[in-house]
């Protein structure tokens, strides 16, 4: 099966840190990968040039067999046209660690601006599929509530349901239980989950050892900018083969054991 | 005094009318251009952000006195001649445009990083993005500032009487010299000046309660 997403030998620096040293990864579809390590390694980096939110120094990124964000254009890569990269976004689903909802807008608003301005269906087709993925993370009651008027757990569903709803070739998670209250973290990665369970394509980035064990096909743990090992949950989190997955892994040894 | 009144009123009304005349052009097309430059010092390139940048600085550090009587005075050696009433307008919209356009860059400068990224990440174009995600947030924070400017371009167009326009201040004036009672006519143009102004506040903190929802 060829791979969904292909990150190819991936370099970027701020200044003279360099941020990532060459990551190349494969996520095939219906894939769950989980991006493991200590902050400052690199992971929300990652994720963020797979998004074309940040610009990056040398490789390439490719969904299906699009590249994001540049094209090569006499042997030189050049960045594509703001109009062309956010077409390319509108295939890729993204969740923050801070939700970043559209504060002035309703939850179903929220749910359905990308629907009506990037998919261009009429509102009523808009309304009605946001309003299905509200239901599926559990928020029916609060379609007609502005986001100050929900918890941070509801907050994140929502923002789960708006990347969910434009059917994304592959979703995006960026910590997204970081800035839950511990009681909050269960409802949204039980949203996660399910989707999961659904056959869609997620890059993960999380602390949450539990979740990623249960449900990630593949850990990939970074370090220093770089991929220092991956493989199957059961392998990576239980057996780690280098001192610095061990290291990183005692951290969690009450939930791994 | 009846008689005074019966004189006077009719004048500083028409007064009134060219200070209001003048006062809704110059605020519209300062705050037309203003947010054309003020976008430019946000998102233009190199080039462009300068010229915003030296533009704006430059006019925000000159009295409007000086802007309107080199207009006046001074172009016309250039071979540019307007009337009074031209010259007062463009003067005072070039002043306005200035101080829109950085409280443009001021309000959308203050929306979180995070709100473009956010947006960026459902699919939207830059335009969309701006209109419906940043400005949306932005214009709340964008009032006070510019009812600030709305009610400096009232009380700046009285300066415009300097160049023979007849607007409020020089009506009154008229009127004094004629009565040769200034009391009653100060102070009556005092409070007109002020109801106008108050008016524009009032429609300010409207606009903000309008906006309320917006909570973080």
């Amino acid at each position: 099966m060829a791979p969904i997403l292909k990150i190819s030998d991936l370099h970027k620096h701020f200044g003279p840190l360099e941020v990532l040293r060459g990551i190349s990864l494969d996520v095939d579809p219906g894939q769950v990968v989980a991006l493991v390590g200590a902050s400052g390694s690199g992971k929300t980096t990652l994720l963020r040039c797979v998004n074309a939110l940040e610009d990056y120094h040398k490789g390439s990124i490719s969904l299906g067999d699009e590249q994001i964000g540049y094209q090569e254009l006499n042997g030189r890569r050049v960045r594509l046209p703001e109009s062309r990269v956010a077409r390319q976004r509108a295939d890729l689903g993204m969740v923050f660690q801070s939700y970043n909802l559209f504060p002035h807008m309703t939850v179903l608003d929220n749910v359905a601006l990308g629907l009506v301005y990037v998919q261009k269906k009429s509102r009523a087709e808009a309304e009605r599929i946001a309003l299905s993925w509200i239901e599926r993370v559990g928020l029916a009651e609060k379609v007609k509530s502005y986001p100050f008027q929900l918890s941070g757990g509801q907050q994140q569903r929502v923002a789960i349901a708006r990347a969910v709803a434009m059917q994304p070739k592959v979703m995006l998670f960026d910590e997204v239980t970081s800035a839950l209250d511990p009681e909050l973290i269960g409802e949204v990665l039980a949203v996660m989950q399910n989707l999961a369970r659904g056959g869609q394509t997620m890059l993960v980035v999380s602390h949450e050892m539990m979740f990623v064990r249960e449900v990630a096909h593949r850990v990939v743990f970074m370090d220093g900018g770089v991929i220092v090992e991956q493989g199957p949950p059961e392998e990576v989190l239980v057996r780690p083969r280098t001192e610095r997955l061990q290291t990183f892994l005692t951290r969690f040894r009450g939930v791994l054991r | 005094m009846l008689h005074d009144m019966s004189f006077a009123l009719p004048q500083l009304l028409r007064g009134l009318g060219v200070t209001l005349e003048i006062g809704a052009i110059v605020v519209t097309a300062g705050s037309l251009a203003g947010f054309v430059v003020g976008l430019s010092l946000l998102y233009g390139g190199f080039a462009v952000r300068l010229a915003a940048r030296l533009y704006v600085d430059t006019i925000r550090g000159l009295p409007v006195l000086v802007l309107i009587f080199v207009i006046y005075f001074a172009l016309p050696a250039f071979g540019l001649r307007f009337s009074a009433f031209q010259a007062g307008i463009t003067a005072l919209s070039i002043f306005a445009t200035a101080h829109i356009a950085e409280i443009v860059r001021g309000g959308i400068d203050s929306i979180p990083r995070a709100q473009m990224d956010a947006a960026k990440a459902v699919g939207l174009t830059f335009w969309q993005r701006l209109h419906l995600v940043i400005l949306p947030q932005a214009v709340r924070r964008m009032v006070p500032s510019w009812v600030n400017v709305a009610v400096e371009i009232v009380k700046g167009s009285a300066l415009l009487s300097l160049l023979g326009i007849i607007d409020l201040l020089l009506a009154m004036q008229n009127v004094v010299g004629v009565t040769f009672s200034p009391l009653p006519f100060y102070g009556l143009t005092a409070f007109l000046y002020f109801a106008v102004n108050f008016t524009i506040s009032r429609i300010g903190g409207l606009m903000e309660r309008r906006f309320a929802y917006l909570k973080y």
